[in-house]
């Protein structure tokens, strides 16, 4: 009730600073809440970093901020005459997320276009079937593919790891996809057609542009779910083709028995940072789509 | 329509009938694995050619020089170093997927103690006799019982590990010899405001290990020579009862029962612990690490037993060859090789790994480099494998369990040890 | 009022019952070409999805009915157990084990014993996570969604704990909650996070929760930006206030994004394996199902299928219910959530 007597009355000079008052006390809440939410989102990263830099032999030490610094243990993570190869791990699993995304989208959006534009028997079947991949436990699945990919001699190649880190992204790819599809403005498709459009190309020009936060969002999932792929990796990988997640769990102490978190948490460190990079060049095309959503 | 249909299953079709026939195959895994002596134990003996060596992560470059070396005596036959996980566990299922697979990926592995008898039971490790015997004169007894099944060798001992007690040479003059002496001397902690002792109590392998020395010690054992359950006897029950009842006192601190080998070290190199219970590797780093406040004020000393030193649990790796290797002559060469007195000083001096060559530990120029060696010498000499049982991992697990409860005071003893050797009575039967 | 604020009003909802229409007119003819061209574009996602996915599956079906290899007591050598019918299933869901006399309850410590205690947990966790996750997920969302200075930061910082690779999150948890480590030291506790049943599964629960709930908030920001500003506008003018906004706008049109990510994240808790290995190597009550499985695998392959076989059968039930009940369809929840807004 009160809504509608300040919308009455929203001519007064009385209630225009009401208003921007208001404005400026959401504007502060809006504040806090960012402030807090980086901070509990943050707070572990930053404990991360600080051990990261952290002598090894100070690896215990719980002073909560920078003692003891040292790059050392980025050293240890790229060295490769201790066979860590940190490096290399890098541009395996940027090869083969981004591999996977690429794909994993390609299929994603032809499935997802036809699950939720085309009208055909079995609909439900493709989307049970589809849904059910993601259902077995993951920890079972190695086995088999490891005797099915060893058959075939696929041990250790790329393509062991980008197909089955394709798989385990493309329901959530499909699902994802479908669900925003279904809220398309579809019309305006139509009308594209009507005006002399392919199907193809009014899917292009108009539906793509429209349909851009959803499909980079999809894209930061699939390939962060990639990125973070260890299961299979650990098992069809060999030296050559090691992902970052294999290359740090292979990481190992000077002492047997020893854990070696420094360097750990420096490789957490610097495996983080091209996906903040990445995530950053994909807000501008999210917030892109959502202009060219507003334009309509 | 109908064809357009069944044109979209098809690849679904496809796929069935693919996995059908795929997996009527992979069915037969355990078929071909009956008997050590025939079928693939017999084949490639004299073949010589290029192999893989496989094991955990070369902590402190010990084994690259080693293959660099061979590799370069033996053009024709070099060998690829495989370098797994650091994480046993990781290393344990690494090796069961290849050895499945049968295809000879692994020519030689190095293995965990306690994963021999499994293994060979499976029929992946070629039997080393014969043709493929490994010279073992002059090892400490304890390595080769462990890498024996069924009174066949089927590993060659490469290194040895056991466990010996760190102790506050500036709180306690003389070490503790005996459990009762050395929990008698808990006063002394208490009134320096720190913890007595402690050892690996979380749940984990090394929980498997210490509560392995306490029965042990007390003259208990896990399982008999035919691998059947013997938790439920008097003796093994008193082992138990000693480490529960030193956690209930507190003699064991209480945050022990999350500790693994790490957390017990940092305690003590921090100097809020009294005793600890740990393996060699522990020595360098609190005489050296930058954080250790008791690089003086340590010493080292055999187990505490019953009446005299502790029975230690025995760790370590041997090295086995693949039943599956297409070149066996060059995999035992390089087999003997990996185990020469010579690479075992390397291990020693390069990688602080023990050796089992008994005469080494009294080899003046590694004692001087490695001064706890007479010590884990006398640890090693006391030790007890842990159980030889191909069901290691479901004997481990029953212990770990039983054990964690009985400690944390879920369970009483009595209780704890009825289940345990159950447990370990079904495993194995299933 | 509430008539104008109808998310009907919205061009999408509109194609939805137009798309209806056509339907009627040459459904026969339509089905027919669009069917053509569905298996098409449907094709290489089912191919994909049938090599790594389906063919494990039949095998571990098909494993499942084998009896493990037993141990010949002669030779000491394993040999191959033959076909097993439903032994394996009614052995982790009676519990049941073999003894040397003779088939009983599984003692304590054995795999067997710890079926529906594992279950019980994961749903726990499940339940639990999945939950913190939706209610923090959507508040991150909504504030991401606003137009303010820094926002950019924000979306970055809150990606950074999913962008972590689970081994190394796991690690660095563990390390916070060591008995000796900073969450002790911060807050002056001497709590024995990993060595007691409600800390473990707490700080199980703290990681997850920190580690997933970007993945919610992003999904859901993502539907949050595919309302068009102009409903809120038109909403404003109408003076509807801002938790009218929410439950009438906001809630319905984000619901099949929601849904989709609900959906997810409850299959994945269904599954935690790495987290609680790692923490705890599932002691204290945090064994899960996957970690029952993987301890399986350790001991015997083919009882280990049957234990994923039945895990599967769970998640297939739990999922079923979701999309059947709930309208995790995301082809069902837009134009079923129309129909229901039509009164």
């Amino acid at each position: 009730m009160s809504t509608t007597t300040s919308t009455v009355a929203s001519h007064t000079a009385a209630a225009k600073s009401v208003a921007r008052r208001r404005e400026t006390w959401a504007s502060a809440r809006t504040y806090i809440s960012a402030a807090v939410i980086v901070i509990w989102c943050l707070l572990p990263v930053y404990w991360m970093i600080v051990t990261a830099f952290r002598e090894v032999g100070y690896t215990y030490d719980s002073a909560p901020f920078f003692t003891h610094v040292t790059l050392d243990n980025f050293k240890t993570a790229f060295s490769s005459e201790m066979g860590n190869h940190l490096d290399r791990a890098l541009l395996n699993s940027l090869f083969i997320a981004g591999v996977t995304t690429i794909v994993a989208l390609i299929f994603g959006v032809f499935t997802a276009y036809a699950l939720a534009r085309l009208t055909f028997r079995g609909k439900y079947l493709v989307l049970g079937v589809i849904l059910g991949a993601s259902m077995f436990p993951g920890v079972a699945i190695v086995t088999p593919l490891f005797q099915l990919f060893g058959n075939i001699g696929w041990i250790g190649t790329y393509q062991a790891l980008i197909i089955p880190n394709i798989s385990f992204v493309l329901p959530l790819t499909v699902y994802t996809l479908t669900s925003f599809f279904r809220e398309m403005p579809w019309e305006l498709e139509e009308a594209a057609r009507i005006d002399g459009c392919t199907q193809g190309q009014a899917f292009r020009r108009i539906i793509m542009p429209l349909a851009a936060p959803a499909v980079f969002t999809t894209a930061i999932l699939a390939f962060i779910a990639a990125w973070n792929e260890y299961l299979i990796a650990s098992i069809l990988s060999n030296d050559a083709t090691q992902t970052v997640t294999v290359a740090i769990a292979r990481f190992a102490g000077a002492e047997p028995h020893q854990e070696p978190y420094t360097a750990v948490m420096a490789a957490g460190t610097v495996v983080t940072i091209p996906l903040v990079i990445l995530v950053l060049i994909f807000q501008r095309k999210i917030v892109a789509g959502l202009t060219a959503g507003a334009v309509k | 329509m109908g064809t357009k249909i069944s044109r979209m299953y098809m690849p679904l079709a496809v796929a069935a009938t693919l996995a059908m026939a795929l997996s009527a195959c992979s069915g037969g895994t355990g078929g071909g694995t009956e008997g050590g002596g025939g079928g693939a134990a017999s084949e490639n003996l004299d073949a010589r050619g290029p192999i893989t060596y496989v094991q955990g992560k070369d902590n402190s470059e010990v084994i690259r020089p080693l293959v660099d070396k061979w590799n370069a005596a033996h053009p024709n036959e070099t060998v690829t170093f495989k370098e797994q996980t650091d994480k046993a566990d990781q290393q344990h299922d690494d090796l069961v997927q290849r050895f499945q697979a049968k295809n000879g990926d692994y020519d030689v592995a190095s293995v965990d103690v306690v994963w021999t008898a499994e293994f060979a039971a499976k029929g992946w490790l070629q039997p080393l006799k014969d043709k493929m015997a490994i010279d073992t004169t002059g090892f400490l007894p304890a390595t080769v019982e462990a890498a024996t099944y069924k009174d066949t060798l089927y590993a060659a001992p490469q290194t040895s590990d056991g466990g010996i007690l760190y102790y506050r040479k500036d709180l306690v003059a003389t070490p503790p010899t005996t459990w009762e002496e050395m929990l008698a001397m808990c006063p002394i902690a208490k009134e320096k405001g720190i913890d007595c002792y402690a050892g690996q109590f979380a749940q984990y392998e090394g929980l498997t290990v210490n509560v392995a020395e306490a029965i042990n010690t007390a003259g208990g054992t896990i399982v008999d020579k035919d691998g059947k359950a013997t938790v439920d006897t008097a003796e093994a029950k008193a082992g138990m009862t000693n480490l529960v009842q030193a956690y209930k006192d507190g003699n064991i601190p209480k945050q022990a029962v999350t500790y693994q080998e790490e957390q017990g070290r940092i305690s003590f190199e921090e100097g809020k612990l009294m005793f600890l219970r740990n393996w060699p590797y522990v020595y360098n780093l609190a005489k050296s690490e930058g954080s250790s406040t008791v690089k003086d004020t340590f010493g080292i000393a055999p187990l505490p037993g019953k009446d005299g030193p502790g029975a230690s649990t025995l760790g370590g790796h041997s090295l086995a060859i693949s039943v599956d290797s297409k070149y066996k002559a060059t995999a035992k060469d390089f087999t003997a090789f990996m185990i020469t007195e010579e690479t075992q000083k390397f291990y020693a001096t390069q990688g602080s790994l023990a050796p089992v060559m008994e005469s080494l530990y009294t080899d003046a120029e590694l004692v001087a480099k490695l001064p706890y060696l007479p010590v884990l010498l006398t640890s090693i000499q006391n030790a007890v494998p842990r159980p030889v049982t191909p069901f290691y991992p479901a004997v481990t697990l029953a212990i770990q369990q039983n054990s964690f409860a009985a400690i944390s005071g879920t369970k009483s003893v009595d209780q704890a040890m009825t289940d345990m050797q159950a447990a370990i009575a079904a495993a194995g039967s299933k | 009022m509430s008539t104008q604020l109808e998310p009907g009003a919205i061009p999408g909802r509109k194609t939805a019952r137009k798309g209806g229409a056509n339907k009627e007119v040459g459904q026969d003819r339509k089905e027919k070409t669009q069917g053509r061209a569905a298996s098409l574009l449907v094709a290489p996602t089912l191919i994909v999805l049938a090599i790594v996915i389906l063919y494990p599956v039949l095998n571990a079906v098909y494993m499942s009915f084998q009896q493990d290899e037993g141990l010949d007591p002669v030779t000491g050598s394993f040999v191959a157990g033959g076909f097993a019918g439903f032994a394996n299933y009614i052995h982790w869901l009676f519990q049941q084990c073999e003894t040397p006399t003779g088939p009983a309850s599984c003692p304590p410590g054995t795999l067997g014993a710890q079926f529906w205690s594992a279950t019980g947990v994961t749903f726990f966790f499940t339940v639990v996570t999945v939950f913190f996750e939706t209610v923090l997920g959507f508040w991150m969302a909504v504030i991401m969604a606003r137009a303010f200075r820094g926002r950019t930061v924000l979306r970055a910082a809150v990606l950074v704990p999913w962008a972590i690779p689970t081994a190394v999150t796991a690690k660095l948890w563990f390390f916070i909650f060591a008995f000796d480590g900073i969450a002790n030291s911060v807050f002056q506790t001497d709590i024995l996070w990993t060595g007691s049943q409600g800390p473990a599964q707490a700080a199980i629960i703290i990681a997850d929760v920190w580690k997933t709930t970007p993945f919610m908030a992003l999904l859901i920001l993502a539907g949050l930006q595919m309302i068009p500003a102009e409903v809120y506008e038109a909403a404003k003018v109408d003076g509807a206030s801002a938790w009218q906004r929410f439950r009438l706008i906001t809630l319905p049109l984000v619901k099949p994004a929601l849904m989709v990510a609900i959906l997810f994240r409850t299959l994945d808790a269904l599954r935690m394996y790495d987290l609680p290995a790692i923490m705890t190597n599932g002691a204290n009550g945090t064994t899960t199902l996957s970690i029952l499985v993987v301890q399986q695998i350790r001991v015997g392959f083919n009882a280990a299928a049957a234990l994923s076989t039945i895990t599967f059968l769970i998640i297939f039930i739990v999922a079923f219910i979701f999309v059947r009940f709930l309208g995790a369809n995301a082809v069902e929840s837009a134009s079923g959530g129309a129909k229901g807004k039509m009164k």
